[in-house]
Parts: structure tokens; sequence; C-alpha cells
């Protein structure tokens, strides 16, 4: 027994790489940004302000409506993923999941496809599709009768949001679908039997039995769906610019830091009020994800087969 | 006889809604593709029409080669990707083994702190991150990206690969003990290659965000030697926005390596996904 006071060198060379890389990339900087959203310049010095510079960002009109804008948009944003992506995604997958179906593994391969590709690719392949001057999104109108449906809605500030989270809906709707898949796949067979013996099939057995037995995983879902949306940028980065145009109708946290930290036409580059940002994002995360592990996964029954 | 008719019934419809979401999700794709190897005029007059002889035209795709900087470009991309993908690899799979194989004090709390990266987005740091590149005058290196991509692919790599370890049966690693392996070799020539398809799983879902991430290179590393492809595609596309017959190959070219690499690993990444990878 005496060998079990000796050190055990190797556990320390087996963790010491990936903890001292994520420490270094990921942590530190985490909370060097919490920091530096303490710090302000003024005239030459850089001086610790507390926390005024959150007070500047929540309550100084020129910053505040910037600010209450992004985080409005954010949440539509967010709204329209929850109420779009995610149940389109649980009907594919209830009927993909389905026995006997041919052609399964086609179609969760197709459906899958958008979700491998960037958003460079996503942003621009919409821009052209939707454009006036090319016409394939009027033209397709046109070929159903609904023409008068069309108008130019990236370049309206009242659509260009909701088009734009449309067009993200399309692109990551794979991700539910292929989670909830593996979830209604991993439901055992008797509990389905036993189901269809009281008489229960179809969609009245998927609400019944099929539904409560997968919440878990659509709570993850959601979840995933929150830190994504909350940290997007990409797609309204390509589609739209750092502006967020038309007229900032469609910006978001990330484009909002973007902008701050980096600056944009005249306007130069504030790092303490980007890394202030930051750490609003970071605080809106952080209370959704303690929301959700505490107030809703904690209530989820699980069922072990 | 009636219940066999709901049931042809209801495989129609499921049928139905299906092929229309597929079309629905491959149709932008198949439109921008046929176009890319149309005439100019072709792609106005009839953006729906297949190319054929008639309206067959590749000055897209020579206008973008022609830019010389699409292979370098190319190049930047696999070497960082493949980097990073290394070593999120190689150290998630040594941290996990040591997370899974040995009981330690506060193995519980490295566990939380490592997993602690899935939920929170590197992307908050950023402002940091940048400092720190600056000062360690790693600002448009590759260096820069992979250890970037290195810390973002570590949390979710670590937490699925100790998940699979914990399923290694302790027999062969005891047998291995037994024989004198020392404990580097045990993971190295024992675990490695059982844990080998957690590994290309763990490799589909680190590959797709690198490959495709903009945020990064456009922060760390925007000059001309460092640009991933990614990154020169979107600056080159915002410079060629009339000229459609490149921009229709420029996202062409940019799509179809993605979309072989993809339909290759599809399977795996599927399985990967539907064995609770997620869970």
């Amino acid at each position: 027994m005496a060998g079990r006071k000796a050190v055990r060198w190797h556990i320390a060379v087996f963790l010491a790489p990936a903890v001292l890389v994520y420490t270094a990339i990921m942590i530190i900087p985490l909370f060097g940004t919490l920091n530096l959203s303490l710090y302000n310049v003024q005239g030459e010095n850089r001086i610790f302000v507390g926390l005024a510079n959150f007070a500047t960002l929540f309550g100084d009109p020129r910053w505040s409506a910037s600010f209450w804008n992004a985080l409005r948009n954010n949440c539509w944003f967010f709204v329209i993923h929850m109420l779009v992506q995610n149940p389109i995604g649980i009907v594919l997958a209830a009927i993909l999941s389905s026995p006997r179906l041919r052609m399964a593994a086609f179609y969760r391969t197709a459906i899958f496809i958008p979700t491998i590709l960037s958003f460079v690719i996503v942003g621009f392949v919409w821009k052209l599709i939707l454009s006036p001057i090319w016409g394939i999104a009027p033209g397709m109108l046109d070929a159903v009768g609904l023409k008068w449906l069309y108008g130019p809605w990236l370049g309206k500030p009242d659509t260009a949001l909701i088009t734009l989270a449309l067009v993200s809906v399309w692109q990551f709707v794979g991700i539910p679908m292929m989670l909830i898949y593996a979830a209604l796949l991993s439901i055992p067979d008797d509990v389905i039997e036993a189901a269809e013996m009281d008489g229960l099939t179809g969609w009245a057995q998927f609400w019944k039995i099929k539904l409560p037995l997968i919440l878990p995983s659509i709570g993850i879902i959601s979840i995933l769906t929150f830190v994504g949306n909350f940290n997007a940028f990409d797609l309204i980065y390509v589609a739209q610019g750092a502006l967020a145009g038309p007229n900032f109708s469609t910006d978001i946290l990330g484009t909002f830091l973007y902008r701050t930290f980096f600056g944009f036409q005249l306007q130069l580059g504030d790092p303490h009020m980007g890394a202030t940002i930051a750490t609003a994002m970071f605080g809106i995360i952080l209370v959704g994800v303690c929301l959700y592990l505490f107030g809703i996964q904690t209530r989820l029954r699980r069922y072990q087969f | 006889m009636s219940k066999s008719r709901s049931h042809t019934g209801r495989t129609i419809a499921a049928h139905a809604v299906l092929l229309t979401y597929t079309l629905i999700a491959l149709f932008p794709v198949f439109v921008i593709v046929i176009n890319s190897f149309k005439s100019r005029k072709a792609i106005f007059a009839d953006p729906l029409a297949l190319p054929s002889p008639g309206n067959f035209d590749a000055v897209g795709y020579t206008t973008v080669l022609e830019q010389g900087h699409v292979v370098e470009y190319f190049a930047n991309s696999l070497i960082v990707t493949v980097a990073s993908l290394f070593f999120v690899l190689l150290f998630g799979a040594m941290a996990a083994f040591s997370l899974s194989e040995y009981r330690f004090k506060g193995n519980m709390l490295m566990g939380l702190y490592l997993a602690l990266g899935i939920m929170i987005p590197i992307r908050l740091g950023t402002v940091a991150i940048l400092q720190m590149m600056v000062a360690g005058g790693l600002v448009n290196t590759r260096t820069a990206l992979v250890l970037v991509y290195t810390a973002q692919g570590l949390p979710l790599a670590v937490f699925i690969l100790s998940e699979f370890m914990k399923t290694i049966s302790d027999d062969l690693k005891n047998a291995g003990r037994i024989d004198g392996l020392s404990e580097y070799r045990i993971f190295f020539t024992l675990v490695l290659p059982l844990i080998r398809p957690a590994m290309a799983t763990v490799a589909v879902f680190t590959m797709i965000p690198i490959w495709n991430d903009l945020w990064f290179p456009l922060i760390l590393a925007p000059s001309e030697a460092t640009k991933t492809i990614t990154l020169g595609s979107q600056i080159f596309i915002g410079q060629f926005v009339t000229n459609w017959n490149a921009v229709l190959a420029a996202l062409s070219l940019a799509i179809i390596p993605v979309l072989v690499l993809y339909l290759i690993f599809s399977r795996q990444l599927i399985s990967g996904i539907t064995a609770g990878a997620v869970k």
C-alpha cells in the first residue's frame, strides 16, 4: 500500500497539455476581458473605473440605444429559432425515425448539408437568391401566383432580421433534427410495443409516449440554440456588413461587439467598451445557462430503461 | 384492409414532407452550382436552366483562378485545420484518459473545469486574446489560429472521449500493467487504437467549425499570407459583387470541397451523433 502514496507523475503529464492550452487561451483571456471592462482611458492614463463602463453602456444615450437595439434584435433572433428551427427539426426527426421508412439515410444526409457549409457561403447564396436583380425568388413566387408577396426582404428594416433568422434556421435545422433523431432511436422497442398494445399509434403515440421521453434532448437543443444565437456574428457580417444594415435593423450583440472593438468608418475602436459588451454577453449567456440548469433541467423527468 | 391503406397514405405523406424539405435544403446550392457554368446572359435570362452547350461559359472559374491566391488560401485553411485537429485529438485524448482512468483528488473538479468551455464561447475572450497575441508577436501567424482552435476544440473532445474511455475494459489495461508496460505505453499502444471511432467523431465535430470560422481569421490573421479560404472568399466575393460569373464560381469552389468531404465522412458523422455523442 506504500505505492499509493507515491506521486503519480503520469497523471499530471497526461493532463498538463490540455489544461495549459485551455487555461492560457480560453480561461485567462476570458477573465482578462472581464477585467478590461473595469478600466477606461482618461487622457493618457488607463484608470480603474469600476462599473462606470456598464453605466455608460446601459444608460448613456449614445451607447444604450445601440445596446438595447442589439439585445432586442438578438432576442428576436433567438425566438425565431426556437419557434421555427426546433419544431421543424423535431417533426423531421419524428418522420425519419418511423420504422421501415425507405431512403431515410438519403434524406438525413441531404437535410444536413446546409449545416456543414460556412456562413460565408450561406450568406452570399441567399443574398443572391433573394436579390431583386437576379430574380430567382420573385420568379419562383410568380410561378405559384404569389408574386405580390415578394419584396426586397434583406433591404427593408422591418423584414431584414426575420429573413436572416430564417436563413440561419435553414442552415442549422440539421442539428436539432439529428439530436432528436438520435433520442428517438434510443427509445426501447418494448415501450413502443406496449403503447401499440394499448392502441396508441401515429401522432397520438408521438405526443403521449415519445415526446415526454425526448424532453431532455429538446432542453439541450434549446440551450445550444441559446448559446449559439447570443454568440452569432458571421451570418449578419457576411450578409449585411459590420454596420448590420439597413439602419442597424439586423444588429445583434456579436456585430455590435465587433464594431465597438475594431471601430468602423470614422469611429475609432474602443477596447474597453468592447470588453464591456463582451462581459455583458458573458453575463447574458451565463444567466441563460444557469436558468436552464437549475430552473428547467432539474425539473425534467429522466427515464431510465 | 383500411388499416393498410391508411398506412400507405401515411408513408406517402412522410415521403412528401421529407422530399419537400430536402428540396428546400438543396435548392440554393443547386442553383448556385448550375449557374456558375453558364454565360452571364444565361444566368439572368433563365436562372433555373441547366448548363448546356448553348449557354456554357467557364469565365467565372478562370477569373477566380487568375486571382492566384486560391491555392494559398486553401493551403492555409488545410494547415490550420489539420494542425488544430492533431492537437485537439492528442491533448484531448490524454486528458480524457487521465480523467477516466485514475482516481485522484480534484478529478471531478478538473472535469467540470474543462467542460465549462462547452457552454461558454471562446469568442468572448477575443479582446484579451488579441492583446495577448500582439504581446507575443503572434498576430498574422497560423500559430495564433492553431492555438485558439486547439483551446476551442478541447472541452468537447475531452468530454466525448472520456465518456468513451470509460467503456474500455479494465482487464486489458491491467494485463498490460502486469506485463510491465508503463502508463504511457498503455495509453499509446493499448487505449489509443481502441478509441479510434470516437476520435473520428470528435475530428468531424471539431473540423467543421474550424474550417468555416470567419471571426478569428478576420481578427487574428487577416494578412495576405495567412488568410484562410473562408476569409479569402468573403473578401473576394465582396470585391466582385457585380461580376456574377466570378461570384458564382467562387461560391461553387468553396462549396465543392466541403461537400465532397462531407459525403465521404457523412456515415461517420451521423453514426457519431446517433451514438449519443451529445447526451
